[in-house]
């Protein structure tokens, strides 16, 4: 056999492997994701669980939400002007800002911002409770450990996320006020009212349906790595934040991904 | 003799290339103490795994009361986890619970009890294992022997039939020890249930065991009552329980 056929037969032999556990992969998400949905429901809805996620999933991310929307909207507001100034259509930044808000950044910026704050404490929480066989004991106690540590956190994303965006488009929208109108001297009433006359409900529909499904890609993502933590080359602590490392980085991109799926079936 | 209410028939297991368990054969029997020892890293934790159904056998089988663990239904496998309980090595208490929760959790998330008689069962429990004042506190807060005694309470709060302790007084000192040991075998004979302990403490477990059995090489090379134990003529017995490696020296 010559090198070249070695070669050749070794890069098949990794592509069929790398297929076959990408697919595997994908199905045990799949699967991980249908338990952690049903479980929601199945055999009762977990209301404390889901109230204390909510507290740490959407009340704990308020401040650092305002904070970020306050100044995308700015940032926004400025841009938006300075462009718009030159074709002499400055009457349009409201709307700009606004649907700018409404349609993408509200939810793609929300969703980071969650990553970053809660995607990867669920991560390292659950990959620690891996390695330290708290999730084993669960199971030793007849618990589900996906209903038990996935569910409440993804019914509470669910809850969160939209009422998160809807907060980050607010802000964002008086900060491109505060910016347009304020310090460059937009008309204040021809910004508001352009607001108001060029968002449609859709706009805030479609929004809302990115915010949800980001909230299910943020969750099952994290939790999913942190829950095969125990399956990683690396062991302890080093498993721990590559697989932290690992949720954020993948949950990130698949945000942007589903936003670029779901934006060209929305419009 | 009894028929065994856990019986392990030709059972292996294997980590990649590493042969933990070959062809092990054990007997467990109702309301007694099985001690099972052996060399470090011989599989004796992954052998309670394999019971309480943490992990699978490659091959071989495992019978509750008779009737293979890989052939009953999902309703009877949860009967089964109903009735069996697990001490584990490290604890494995949730850090982010109190103690009092973390002792309440499985009465919380398993049954129906009210609230205020789980804090009733949970503060009974506390206190029959020399556990006051510490409902409120965290796990970090507490040292290892306090932690080991609340992973106990954890596992003997349900009432279970069978209480597998993996290592039960690792890094306790030696009074610890002996409450621990006491503990097991004066809970064993008031709760009636049957204990599999995997424990290295020689001679402590002679005297808390009715049953002992030594893993060495994944196999189960004896099995019996304490005193036939002691008396064996098999050497890797006789230089276990004296603290001699047989294998390292065969090496040297």
């Amino acid at each position: 056999m010559t090198a070249i056929t070695v070669t050749v037969k070794n890069f098949v032999s990794n592509l069929g492997k790398f297929t076959i556990d990408y697919v595997q992969g994908m199905g045990k998400l799949g699967l991980f994701f249908i338990k952690a949905f049903f479980y929601i429901f199945i055999p009762s809805i977990q209301i404390k669980k889901i109230l204390e996620q909510i507290y740490f999933i959407g009340m704990k991310s308020v401040f650092v939400i305002c904070l970020t929307g306050a100044f995308t909207g700015m940032v926004l507001g400025l841009q938006g002007y300075y462009t718009l100034v030159r074709f002499g259509s400055e009457g349009a930044l409201g709307s700009v800002v606004a649907l700018s808000l409404i349609r993408e950044m509200g939810p793609v910026f929300t969703a980071i911002m969650v990553i970053g704050r809660a995607g990867s404490a669920m991560a390292a929480e659950i990959g620690i409770m891996r390695i330290s066989e708290q999730v084993d004991a669960l199971y030793t106690m007849d618990i589900n450990p996906i209903s038990f540590l996935v569910s409440p956190r993804l019914a509470a994303s669910i809850i969160s996320f939209p009422i998160l965006t809807s907060l980050f488009d607010l802000i964002g929208i008086l900060g491109g006020y505060v910016t347009g109108s304020l310090l460059l001297g937009a008309n204040t009433g021809i910004y508001f009212a352009k607001v108001e006359s060029s968002v449609l409900m859709a706009d805030v529909t479609g929004g809302f349906v990115k915010s949800v499904v980001f909230a299910v890609v943020v969750v099952i993502i994290c939790c999913y790595y942190g829950f095969n933590t125990h399956k990683r080359k690396e062991y302890g602590a080093k498993g721990v934040s590559i697989s932290t490392t690992a949720a954020v980085v993948v949950s990130c991109i698949l945000v942007f991904v589903t936003d670029y799926v779901l934006t060209s079936f929305l419009l | 003799m009894d028929q065994p209410l856990i019986q392990l028939i030709g059972v292996n297991k294997k980590f990649g290339s590493n042969t933990v368990l070959h062809d092990a054969n054990l007997s467990i029997y109702k309301g007694e103490v099985t001690t099972i020892i052996g060399k470090s890293g011989v599989g004796k934790s992954v052998l309670l795994k394999l019971i309480i159904g943490l992990m699978d056998p490659d091959s071989g089988r495992i019978l509750f009361n008779g009737t293979s663990l890989a052939e009953i239904s999902k309703t009877e496998k949860k009967g089964f986890k109903k009735k069996i309980s697990y001490m584990f090595q490290g604890s494995a208490l949730f850090d982010f619970m109190t103690v009092f929760e973390n002792v309440a959790l499985p009465l919380m998330e398993t049954t129906s009890l009210k609230s205020d008689e789980i804090e009733t069962c949970v503060h009974n429990m506390l206190s029959q294992l020399d556990l006051h004042n510490i409902d409120e506190r965290y796990p970090s807060q507490l040292s290892g022997g306090m932690k080991k005694r609340v992973a106990m309470a954890r596992a003997l709060v349900i009432d279970p039939e069978i209480v597998l302790f993996d290592e039960p007084t690792t890094g306790l000192d030696p009074i610890r020890k002996n409450a621990v040991h006491d503990m097991i075998s004066n809970y064993q004979k008031k709760f009636k249930f049957t204990g599999v302990v995997v424990s290295h403490e020689i001679p402590d477990i002679f005297y808390i065991s009715q049953r002992v059995a030594m893993l060495d090489r994944g196999r189960f090379i004896i099995e019996g009552k304490p005193e036939e134990i002691r008396a064996a003529s098999n050497p890797v017995v006789q230089n276990f329980i004296k603290g001699i490696d047989i294998h390292r020296s065969e090496e040297l």
